[in-house]
Parts: C-alpha cells; sequence; structure tokens
C-alpha cells in the first residue's frame, strides 16, 4: 500500500472492490454473531402432512381447469351466436359491443382459469422445498483460457494474415466497400426535394374557397370572432395528390378590426381587416386549430404553440420557433383572392429554408 | 428413415413411447445434455422476478395477436370511399389502411378484440419492460456478469418504443397521421440531410403514399425480428448466468436457493403467461383503446385536441412541447433548436441510464461476480441517481401531458410548461438528495436493529417509575441479512507527494474517480454497519432493553 505514491495510476488493490471484506463465506462461529445460519429448514404445508387438504387443492385445481374448458365452449358459442354488430348496455361501460365483450370475457376466463389452475397446483402440491445450487464463475480457467489463445494464434499463423500485408489490406478495401452498393440502392426511396419544400399552390388570382362549404369565400362570409378554413380553387378531395397538397396549403381566416391589427405589414395584406394565415404549425407541422377570438390568438392543439395573428402571426408561447406566414388576399368581383404565393415556406423549419 | 422405423418397432414394448421420441431427437439435437443442466436449474423466488415475465409474455401476445392482423390489414395509403357496415363513416374518403383497420373493428368478428389485445399487450409490454428494468437497476443486478445483457434488455425498451410507434401509426388514423407529421417536421429539423432525408423516407413530399407500407416492414419484420433475437439472446444470458438471488440465510455469491425448473418454475411462469395472457384479454373486452372509428382518418389539414402519444413516447413528447422555440438562422440557412434540442436530450437520457453500470464498475474498480443483489438503501448513491432520473422522466412525462393536465386541473398551460422546464433541471437533484438521505436513515434505521433489537411495542413500567419500551432481540436470519453487506472503504489517492517531496501526477480521471468513490463510499455516504464487537457489548452487557 505504501507503494501508492510513486505510481501514476492507483494500483487496483487498493480499490474499493478489490479488499476481501470480513463476511465473505462466512461461516456460523460463536465469533461472528452475524453469520450466515445457513438454510431454514423446509416447513412442511398443510397439503404435505393432511391428505384431504391435497386433495382440497387437487379438487380446485381441476376446477379450474373445468371451468377453463367451459369457458372455451362458452367463447365459440358466443361467436357462432352474437352478430356482431349487436350492442349492450353493461354497467358501467356504457354501450359496448356485445361480441367484443363476450369473446374478451370467456378468452380471458379460458386463459386464466389455466395459469391460476397451474399455479396453485406449483404452489400446494408442487414440493416447495428450496434447494441450493452451486454456481461457478463465468469465466473460464486460466488453462483453458491458455488454450484458446494458443488456438487462435495457430490459426492466425497458419492463414498468414499477420504476414501478407497486401492481402490483408485489399480484403479490407473490399468488404470496406462493398456495403457502399447497398447505400446506394437507397437513393430511389424518394426524389429529392427541388423547391417543393418552399411552393405552395397558392399563387395570384387563386380564390379562396372555404373548406366546408366548398365554395369560394365572399368577404362577408367571414365572421367576426369565427376561424374559417380555405382551400385555394381547384383543388378537390378526389385529387390524385390532395393529401399532399393540402399538407401546405391548408389556410385560415379571421376578421380582426383593421385598427387592432399592430402589424403594419400585415394590415397592408389584409383586406377589410381580413387576414390569410397558413394553418399549418411552424413547429413540425400539426394544422393549427384553436381560436381564442378576444385576443386573436390560435393554438396548436399539438404542442401549444400560440400565435397572435393580429400581430404578424408572431409566436408568443411554446415551441415553434417562427412566425406563421402570411398569404397577401385582396378583393376581385366580390370573391377573396390571393394577391400573391406565399412569400415564405410554410411549414416546420429546415436546413435550407434560410 | 426406414431403417429408424423398423428400428423402434422391433423394440416396440421394451420403451415407453415418449423416452423414444427423447432417444430420436437426442441421437440428432443433443437434447439430453441440455436437459441434464437446465431441466432441473434452480431458480430463486421473488416477486420482483416476475416483472421481466410479465414483458416477455406480452412480447409472446403481441407476436401472436399481430400475426392474425396481419390476414386482414392492408398496409396501403390508396384512397377509396368507404362503405362498410360502420355507418357514420360511409361516403367519407380514407386510405385502405385505415378502411382495413375499421374492418377489423366491425366486420371481422373477434377482429376488435385481437386488434385491443395487441394495443393494450404492448403498453403492458413497455411498462413491464421499464419496471423490470428498474427492479434490475435499484437491486444492482446489472453488475458483473451481467452487463451485456443490462444492454440487450435496454435496446429491447428503445426498439419495443419504436415498434410500438410504427405500429400505432399504421392505421392512418387523424390522431397516428398527426404523430407521423410530428416525425417529418423532426426529420426536416436535422441539420444538412433533413429535407433530403424527409423526400427519402416519405417517398415525396408528406404524407405521399409509401411511409404506411414503409413502416408496416419496420414494424411487423425489421424491429421485431432483432427484438427476437435480443430476446433469446437475453434469455439464454439469465440461464447461463442463473438467476441473482435477494441475500438471506443460506443464500451466497456462490449458490443459487430457489426451486427447479422442473415442476415448479415450469408450472409457474407456463401459468403466469396464461394469467397475464388471461388479465390483457379481460381488460380487451371492457377497456376501449385507440377507438379509430371516433377519430376519423388523417387529413393533414385536420388535427383533434388533447393529441396524445402512446404512454411510452410520452417523455419524448414532454421535452418537445417545453422547449422554448430556439431557432437560428445565418447565411441562409436555419438550424432548429426547438425540434434538435429535445430530439438530441431524449436519447440522451436514455443512454444515460444505460451507461449506468460501466460507470458504477469504473468508480468502484469493481471486477469480481456479484450474485446477491443489494437493498436499494445500502447503496444511497445508485439509489438516489435511479430516483433522479425517474423524477427526470416523470417531470418529462407530465410535460408530454401538459394540455391534459390543463384542462382537467384548470391550470395555466403556461404555468405547468414553465414548471416541468424547472422542475426537469431541479426536481432529478432534489429527488436525489432526498433520496440519498432516506437510504442513510433506513441503514441507520438496520443498525439500530441490529444493536438494539426490535420495537416490541410492549411498554414497561420500571420499579423507579421509568416506562421503557421492550425490545426484542433480532433472531439470526435477521441479523445476517441486515449485516451481510459490503462497505468497502473510498478509493484513496495516497499523499500528494511522493517520499521524494515531488508532486504526484494524477490524471484528471482518477482524480474524477476518487471523488465518486467518496460519493458511493466516504464518510457522509455510508453509515457504518453494526460490528459484531458492537453488538456484543451491548448485549453482554448490561441489561438489553
Amino acid at each position: 500500500m505504501s507503494e501508492t505514491g510513486r505510481h501514476e495510476d492507483v494500483p487496483e488493490e487498493t480499490l474499493p472492490g478489490e479488499r476481501e471484506t470480513a463476511h465473505e463465506g462466512a461461516v456460523a462461529t460463536a465469533e461472528n454473531p452475524f453469520a450466515d445460519p445457513g438454510l431454514p429448514p423446509h416447513e412442511h404445508r398443510a397439503q404435505d402432512i393432511d391428505d384431504r387438504a391435497a386433495r382440497r387443492s387437487e379438487r380446485t385445481v381441476a376446477l379450474l381447469f373445468v371451468v377453463s374448458m367451459i369457458a372455451t365452449v362458452a367463447f365459440i358459442a358466443s361467436y357462432v351466436a352474437i352478430p356482431i354488430e349487436q350492442n349492450v348496455y353493461i354497467w358501467p361501460l356504457g354501450h359496448i359491443s356485445a361480441l367484443n365483450f363476450a369473446l374478451g370475457l370467456t378468452l380471458g376466463a379460458a386463459l386464466f382459469c389455466i395459469g391460476a389452475g397451474a399455479v396453485h397446483w406449483a404452489r400446494t402440491l408442487m414440493s416447495d422445498e428450496e434447494v441450493a445450487d452451486e454456481r461457478h464463475p463465468i469465466e473460464a480457467a486460466p488453462e483453458v483460457k491458455a488454450k484458446v489463445m494458443a488456438d487462435f494464434a495457430q490459426g492466425a499463423k497458419e492463414s498468414q494474415v499477420g504476414r501478407r500485408k497486401l492481402i490483408r489490406n485489399t480484403m479490407f478495401g473490399a468488404l470496406a466497400l462493398v456495403p457502399l452498393s447497398g447505400v446506394v440502392l437507397l437513393r430511389d426511396l424518394g426524389p429529392l426535394p427541388g423547391n417543393k419544400l418552399r411552393t405552395t399552390n397558392w399563387k395570384k388570382g387563386v380564390r379562396l374557397v372555404n373548406q366546408s362549404t366548398n365554395l369560394p369565400l365572399r368577404p362577408e362570409d367571414i365572421a367576426v370572432g369565427s376561424l374559417t378554413f380555405a382551400k385555394p380553387e381547384g383543388l378537390e378531395e378526389d385529387d390524385e395528390e390532395f393529401a399532399e397538397k393540402i399538407a401546405k396549403d391548408a389556410l385560415m381566416l379571421v376578421r380582426i378590426q383593421p385598427q387592432n391589427i399592430k402589424d403594419k405589414h400585415e394590415l397592408s395584406w389584409s383586406h377589410e381587416g381580413i387576414v390569410a394565415y397558413s394553418k399549418i404549425c411552424t413547429h413540425v407541422g400539426c394544422p393549427i386549430s384553436l381560436y381564442e377570438q378576444q385576443t386573436h390568438h390560435v393554438l396548436c392543439p399539438c404542442h401549444q404553440s400560440t400565435f397572435d395573428l393580429s400581430d404578424g402571426g408572431r409566436v408568443i408561447f411554446g415551441p415553434a420557433g417562427h412566425a406563421l406566414p402570411q398569404l397577401h388576399i385582396t378583393e376581385k368581383d366580390g370573391f377573396l383572392e390571393a394577391a400573391s404565393g406565399f412569400e415564405e415556406p410554410v411549414g416546420p423549419s429546415f436546413w435550407e429554408r434560410g | 428413415m426406414s431403417n429408424e422405423t423398423s428400428a423402434t418397432t422391433t423394440r416396440r414394448g421394451q420403451a415407453p413411447r415418449g423416452e423414444r421420441i427423447a432417444d430420436w431427437a437426442d441421437g440428432r439435437l443433443g437434447i439430453y445434455s441440455l436437459a441434464k443442466s437446465n431441466m432441473r436449474k434452480i431458480f430463486p423466488d421473488h416477486w420482483s422476478f416476475m416483472l421481466g415475465e410479465v414483458a416477455l409474455y406480452s412480447f409472446i401476445i403481441i407476436i401472436l395477436t399481430g400475426v392474425y392482423l396481419t390476414l386482414f390489414f392492408h398496409p396501403s395509403m390508396a384512397e377509396v370511399t368507404y362503405h362498410g357496415s360502420y355507418v357514420p363513416m360511409q361516403g367519407i374518403r380514407m386510405t385502405q389502411a385505415f378502411e382495413s383497420t375499421l374492418n377489423i373493428s366491425f366486420d371481422v368478428r373477434g377482429g376488435l378484440l385481437i386488434r385491443q389485445i395487441h394495443h393494450w399487450a404492448a403498453l403492458v409490454f413497455l411498462a413491464a419492460m421499464m419496471v423490470h428494468m428498474m427492479r434490475v437497476f435499484f437491486t444492482g443486478a446489472f453488475r458483473k456478469p451481467r452487463e451485456v445483457n443490462w444492454l440487450f434488455g435496454f435496446l429491447l425498451l428503445v426498439l419495443g418504443m419504436f415498434t410500438g410507434f410504427t405500429g400505432y401509426s399504421l392505421p392512418d388514423d387523424l390522431l397516428s397521421g398527426t404523430g407521423v407529421r410530428f416525425i417529418e417536421g423532426v426529420i426536416l429539423a436535422m441539420p444538412l440531410v433533413g429535407s433530403y432525408l424527409q423526400f427519402f423516407i416519405f417517398g415525396g413530399e408528406f404524407p405521399g403514399h409509401d411511409i404506411i407500407p414503409r413502416f408496416f416492414t419496420v414494424h411487423v419484420l425489421l424491429l421485431p425480428g432483432i427484438m427476437l433475437g435480443l430476446l433469446v439472446a437475453h434469455l439464454i444470458l439469465v440461464f447461463y448466468h442463473k438467476h441473482t438471488q435477494f441475500p438471506g440465510a443460506g443464500k451466497t455469491n456462490n449458490n443459487v436457493v430457489g426451486m427447479p425448473l422442473l415442476p415448479v418454475y415450469m408450472a409457474k411462469a407456463g401459468g403466469f403467461f396464461f394469467l397475464v395472457f388471461g388479465v390483457i384479454s379481460v381488460i380487451a373486452a371492457v377497456a376501449s383503446i385507440n377507438p379509430v372509428w371516433a377519430i376519423g382518418p388523417y387529413r393533414p389539414d385536420q388535427v383533434s385536441t388533447g393529441a396524445q402519444p402512446d404512454w411510452y413516447m410520452g417523455f419524448a413528447e414532454g421535452l418537445v412541447r417545453v422547449m422554448p422555440g430556439w431557432e437560428w438562422n445565418f447565411w441562409g440557412h436555419t438550424l432548429n433548436f426547438g425540434v434538435l434540442i429535445p430530439i438530441l436530450i431524449f436519447p440522451l437520457v436514455l443512454v444515460a441510464i444505460a451507461v449506468y453500470p460501466f460507470i458504477e464498475s469504473w468508480v468502484k474498480g469493481d471486477k469480481r461476480e456479484h450474485h446477491i443483489l443489494d437493498r436499494p438503501r445500502n447503496v444511497p448513491t445508485r439509489t438516489g441517481f435511479g430516483v433522479a432520473w425517474l423524477v427526470a422522466y416523470f417531470v418529462m412525462l407530465i410535460g408530454g401531458g401538459n394540455d391534459l393536465w390543463a384542462t382537467h386541473f384548470h391550470l395555466s398551460i403556461n404555468s405547468i410548461t414553465w414548471f416541468v422546464r424547472i422542475a426537469f433541471f431541479v426536481g432529478p437533484v432534489l429527488a436525489f438528495i432526498a433520496t440519498k438521505r432516506i437510504c442513510l436513515g433506513l441503514q441507520r434505521r438496520d443498525k439500530d436493529k441490529v444493536l438494539h433489537g426490535r420495537e416490541s411495542g410492549i411498554i414497561k413500567r420500571l420499579p423507579h417509575g421509568e416506562f421503557i419500551e421492550v425490545h426484542e432481540p433480532l433472531d439470526q436470519e435477521q441479523l445476517h441479512l441486515l449485516t451481510q453487506h459490503e462497505q468497502p472503504a473510498p478509493l484513496e489517492l495516497g499523499p500528494e507527494v511522493d517520499e521524494n517531496g515531488v508532486e504526484r501526477k494524477l490524471s484528471r480521471s482518477q482524480k474524477l474517480r476518487a471523488k465518486l468513490s467518496k460519493a458511493y463510499y466516504g464518510e457522509d455516504n455510508v453509515i457504518p454497519k453494526a460490528t459484531a464487537e458492537e453488538y456484543k457489548e451491548i448485549t453482554s452487557g448490561h441489561g438489553h432493553h
């Protein structure tokens, strides 16, 4: 121990785990009052000494197995007899599918009773005497290790891998390159992004169509205090790429008293106090759907990012990193239409967004 | 083959049929050698050893029910108009994935039950793995030689989370589609490669037509395949290492005390599978889960309120929800820290618990095998760390459900978010300190019990009027249990200068190691257990009370 000072590293024998402790493998002696008394004597259960108790256990186990059989028969009967569309009222669950309820309960009972029977059998009738097994160290004995090392050295020598460096290096090279084929094959998983993350279907002159009525929106359709959802004209539900398009184009409109619009730029892009914003949250792309009419705040129900629609769609709470993009709208022939496309990408941020 | 048959025919009547089959198998598979060491293998008994079994059995249940579901499920994003038997959805456009999920629920008899068993079993599976991991952690069962098995188990937990996520995304309902959109946002947030990865993974723009079929392959083949392999390896190692046991009379580091596999554990463990399956079936009968018909098909411009992932993803969800929306724009690029940081913290928190065994064994310099479990109180630093980790986890779980906390308890979502932000950092520290103190208190109580016996509840009045409580001495088993643990001295670095007066160089890692070692074994972190001398002095001296 006094040698410790000379070494830069601490020798292993001073480490706590390496020190022997007094109780390792202790035997009961008068010297040590805390010595291991050894396994306690086995205590007999009622079933071990009383044959009537044992037979009672036997009957219980058999009864459980019989109940299981009955439950399986009931399962099959329910499957055949109960129509799939039938609902029943079951307190306190309410109106639920009768078939699901019957099948689940009978299957559950059939399985549970097998389990309960087996466990009861094990606990009451099978021997419950605890026995000790020896453990052997996991690591091999030194001579085994020596044999393995010698075998390995011989194998390595016979392969000449250490001597013939050219073979070894070219083999490593080949093995390192060959997975590249697999990586290359992944290229056709999808197209390149191109400018698809930056563009939507909004452009100058595209009318705003009410999402729920499928009719072009007039300014008077937008009531104070309500949130209206819109899509670009010409985008229909049964279009080939409807989902991809609406995932970018979805719009929400609110009417705010022009004097309450705090952001000048927002005011200039509005029409009679009607402002149009992208519905797609700039955090991770959930559609925003909750509107607080007094404050003109909208909230994304996924992660609670909150935006102020009276102040340029600014983030006022939550994890979103930037304001909601606004769409410049105007009126033509009594209908609302886009005065231009979105000037910035909608939806969540990405590396090239800038 | 024909020779074999004739050979057995001649022996008919000599050996029973079962034995002849076993002989046949042994000649080809060597089953007798395998059975010799395993058939009567001893397993110790403790309720907490069943937690891993629950995980194992729910995994089997998931595979059985999952295979059934694949017979009816169409992992396709082709759009159809629903004309099935669920009236409220008729005429609505949806993907085939959603339509076939409705068919499983309303047209396949028992389909709803199997779907619900599958989903419930998945929740139970993840919960059981988590609690099992905590049992292993707090009792130190991860120590040598079981570190590798700890990692296998950890990988199973992580893979289980992602298998669960890809699984509940498959029906393509409004809720799960929102989860997939979240994944799209996360992928987009990756620096440099984000938008390319997104287009490759989704096969184009979100949502595209590829993500559900691709998730399907990952969910039913790739991840379960890896998990099955890990699970088998996990179980082989459990057999090979032999099970750990709690300390007690007759239990040493060199033996394993319990009952044999055949018949007791065959019956108990086999029966337990049926118990778990039965209970989950009953749950599926009475408690509806993921009622996609009430949620509706996914549309990127629609969402439901109270959107929540399954519970095991709630921790990651919490990190994402409470993160401030930091975003950097520079040189035409965007770094979305609001998404990136939570997505990095999420694996880091998980890895912290995964690497813990290696850190502990380095600090302790312990290279011995450990088969006797620790009582958590005897290792206050580890127990404190584990509780701190759990507190961080549950604080984030609160964050993941901040909207539900707000609506159910009429709280402001802002205050919940701020509470979670602060508690994520402060909570674990407080939990660590409190846990450690409780552990030390329990150690003191153990020492007290050893030296003075247990409180009997009998109050005695002495002749001079003093009241005392009679303490009963502990029996040998109890004395052994309360004193069997090791209390090594902390690592010492030795004097700062060597015998020649020259300053010794100590690497920073050695200094850290010594400091951490003090945190485990230092004076303030351990209550010296009762010694035989102390015990003898008290018990043999004046009349004890």
